[in-house]
């Protein structure tokens, strides 16, 4: 390669982020919206922001929830069901139902039930398990969970070798990008403003080594998701191809995988015991979920597991034999350092036991994550141009590579800023009772990205920054109006009684708007330096976009 | 033309000149096809070739990692990952695209017989 290894090493820093960074800045803003998932889904359903559930006791929750399943499910092969917690009041339960029978149709929801494939979900309130207050159809903050590591409109394993290529990515560039710093500590303490390119390198090595751990972290965890499917060489070898061994080895927790029902009808034992069995073991309300496997039949299993107390993902569990009550199975905490290693760097990803202070700080970092990606894009692009300085003062036109990059920037990073607010403006402006609805949201997602970034390929001008910019800031700025004219709890309501999910979300969206118009603000303030805009010939009208 | 700014200046028209001669480390004419097919070729050892090495890497952890198959198994797929980012910074870092494939190839080997050795000799009827 060029000559040095500092060299080389920059090299593959700048190619490595360059070629996947469009879809990575996707990747790390939607998965920072995750860290406020509950909150994003409590917003889009405003028919319970003052729904104000009470939580009774967790053995109450859970027979009450039992109730429910075995009106609405009796003969599922399992139930999952996920206790309230603070962040999110409600009963989560779902159900597998049997394959339809050949012709059959598929019978109508019951308001507040939604259906993926065969798997039916509901959220439950607590204190009677009827489904809560109908609510609008929408994806919620599930939404952006789902679209940071399985896309859409394509088969989510196709979606997630991708991201598990860009992920590989980001890693060598994180790596590459450190052994470059010869000044990694010096460069955190310096930014050079309103000059040019050197500002765009110190805005991108601020915030990279502002949250560098931060960034390390959430890149090598988020491969360690998925590391089964990215790597199974070894346990095909040494398992012989056995998934169930492997997975009944190291995940005990998730109990059998496809249990083969017995079809001998045998009622399900009674949960208060077993709850108290957990009790006694963990404490009171420490159950997080619930796996009822075969219910109502004679092998039925059930397994609880206990809610996160530390970072790992994998957390003790009773499974209990459910017609008897029998403790079958306790898979304790300590599983030996190599598969605990795991788990932590799972729970990581996640940040689920994060508190909120932490989880404020996990955001705040991914959002540096985020600016650092979008700088690493202008800063090739404002490089690649300077580079064709003197090209363009003598009539000539900047290379398609740098055309290209530039339309790309816009699409990816001003097109994503309007597309997010957009998903929410859909969420209250489409009619309520709509047929389809939650995934007409998502439709115009998409819609509104693709026509910004097909604006911004064909114009990838300064202008069109400028534009994309102020539409985006004022779509995320308006936010708290939007709320205000289609709910009762805008901030004026909100803050005062309590509401932290929902006024957040509107502070949030209205910081992230007057953010962004900043920028656009900014750019349209800067003028392009007097030597361009002699050199530009009139006849080219196209401004640098930087 | 504003000459003071660009002293240099070539003939308008020249522009396309003036835009190769910016890089000015890229070699010309053959040399330029052979440097890009240097590129190609790194690229393809890190993508592919890092992977198949990080693979092995994770497949002979799994098989002789001491302590369970499971713990072994995970700890092949953890450390996988680093093998791949070293592996696509040596293949960048080195002289030649020769040079990039023989370092893969090189621990690729004893890694792909260790398997292979499990495989047809260890775990043999």
């Amino acid at each position: 390669m060029k000559e040095g290894f500092r060299q080389s090493m920059n090299w593959v820093h700048t190619y490595s982020g360059l070629l996947v960074g469009w879809v990575l800045f996707m990747v790390f803003a939607a998965g920072t919206a995750c860290y406020y998932r509950d909150e994003i889904t409590l917003w889009m359903k405003p028919e319970l922001h003052q729904a104000g559930l009470s939580l009774p006791p967790e053995v109450e929750v859970v027979s009450n929830t039992v109730a429910a399943l075995q009106q609405r499910a009796p003969t599922a092969q399992r139930w999952f069901i996920t206790l309230p917690t603070e962040r999110e009041p409600g009963v989560r339960a779902s159900w597998s139902a049997p394959p339809l029978a050949k012709g059959a149709a598929e019978p109508a929801l019951e308001p507040g039930v939604t259906r993926r494939g065969r798997l039916y979900s509901a959220m439950l309130d607590p204190a009677t398990g009827q489904p809560m207050a109908a609510t609008r159809e929408t994806r919620g903050g599930e939404f952006f969970y789902r679209l940071h590591f399985d896309l859409h409109y394509m088969p989510a394993i196709w979606a997630r070798w991708i991201i598990g290529f860009c992920a590989m990515f980001m890693l060598v560039a994180i790596i590459t990008g450190i052994v470059t710093h010869r000044r990694i500590f010096a460069d955190f303490f310096t930014f050079r403003p309103k000059k040019g390119q050197r500002s765009w390198l110190d805005a991108h090595n601020a915030t990279a080594v502002l949250a560098l751990p931060y960034h390390l972290m959430i890149t090598y965890t988020g491969l360690v998701t998925l590391m089964l499917m990215y790597m199974p060489f070894g346990p095909q070898v040494t398992y012989k191809g056995d998934q169930q061994a492997f997975t009944a080895e190291v995940f005990p927790a998730t109990g059998p995988r496809d249990p083969k029902p017995s079809g001998i009808a045998t009622p399900l034992t009674p949960m208060a015991p077993l709850i108290a069995q957990a009790q006694q073991r963990w404490g009171e309300d420490s159950i997080a979920r619930i796996n009822v496997h075969n219910p109502g039949d004679a092998v039925a299993t059930i397994t609880l597991s206990r809610k996160a107390q530390d970072m790992s993902s994998a957390q003790p569990a009773l499974m209990f034999n459910g017609t008897t009550g029998k403790l079958l199975n306790e898979v304790g905490e300590d599983r030996g350092a190599v598969i605990t290693t795991r788990s932590v760097l799972y729970g990581l990803h996640l940040g689920r036991f994060a508190d909120p202070l932490l989880r404020l700080l996990f955001f705040v970092s991914g959002l540096a994550g985020c600016v650092m990606v979008a700088t690493g894009l202008l800063l090739w692009a404002v490089k690649e141009r300077n580079k064709y300085a003197k090209v363009v003062a003598n009539g000539g036109r900047v290379g398609w590579a740098s055309r290209l990059v530039d339309g790309l920037n816009v699409g990816a990073i001003a097109g994503l800023m309007i597309a997010l607010p957009a998903f929410f403006w859909a969420n209250r402006l489409l009619p309520v009772g709509m047929a389809g609805r939650g995934q007409a949201e998502i439709d115009l997602f998409f819609g509104v990205w693709a026509l910004a970034a097909i604006a911004g390929l064909a114009w990838p001008t300064r202008r069109m920054w400028i534009i994309q910019l102020g539409v985006a800031a004022f779509m995320f700025g308006a936010i708290p109006l939007l709320n205000a004219a289609t709910t009762a709890t805008h901030l004026g309501v909100s803050i005062p009684a309590g509401l932290w999910a929902v006024a957040g979300f509107d502070l949030t969206c209205l910081a992230l708007g007057a953010a962004l118009l900043l920028c656009a603000g900014w750019l349209g303030r800067r003028k392009p330096s007097a030597k361009a805009v002699r050199a530009a010939p009139a006849s080219l009208n196209r401004e640098p976009a930087l | 033309m504003n000459t003071e700014t660009t002293p240099d200046s070539v003939p308008a028209g020249d522009a396309e000149a003036e835009a190769y001669s910016l890089h000015g480390w890229l070699p010309r004419g053959n040399a330029a096809l052979m440097y890009r097919l240097g590129v190609a070729s790194r690229a393809l050892a890190a993508i592919v070739g890092g992977y198949v090495l990080s693979a092995l890497v994770a497949t002979v952890s799994a098989i002789y990692f001491p302590g369970t198959r499971g713990e072994a198994a995970i700890f092949g797929m953890l450390v996988s990952f680093v093998i791949y980012t070293m592996a696509v910074m040596w293949v960048f870092a080195v002289r030649s695209a020769w040079r990039a494939w023989l370092g893969l190839l090189l621990p690729s080997l004893p890694l792909a017989l260790a398997v292979l050795v499990h495989l047809y000799v260890r775990s043999a009827p």
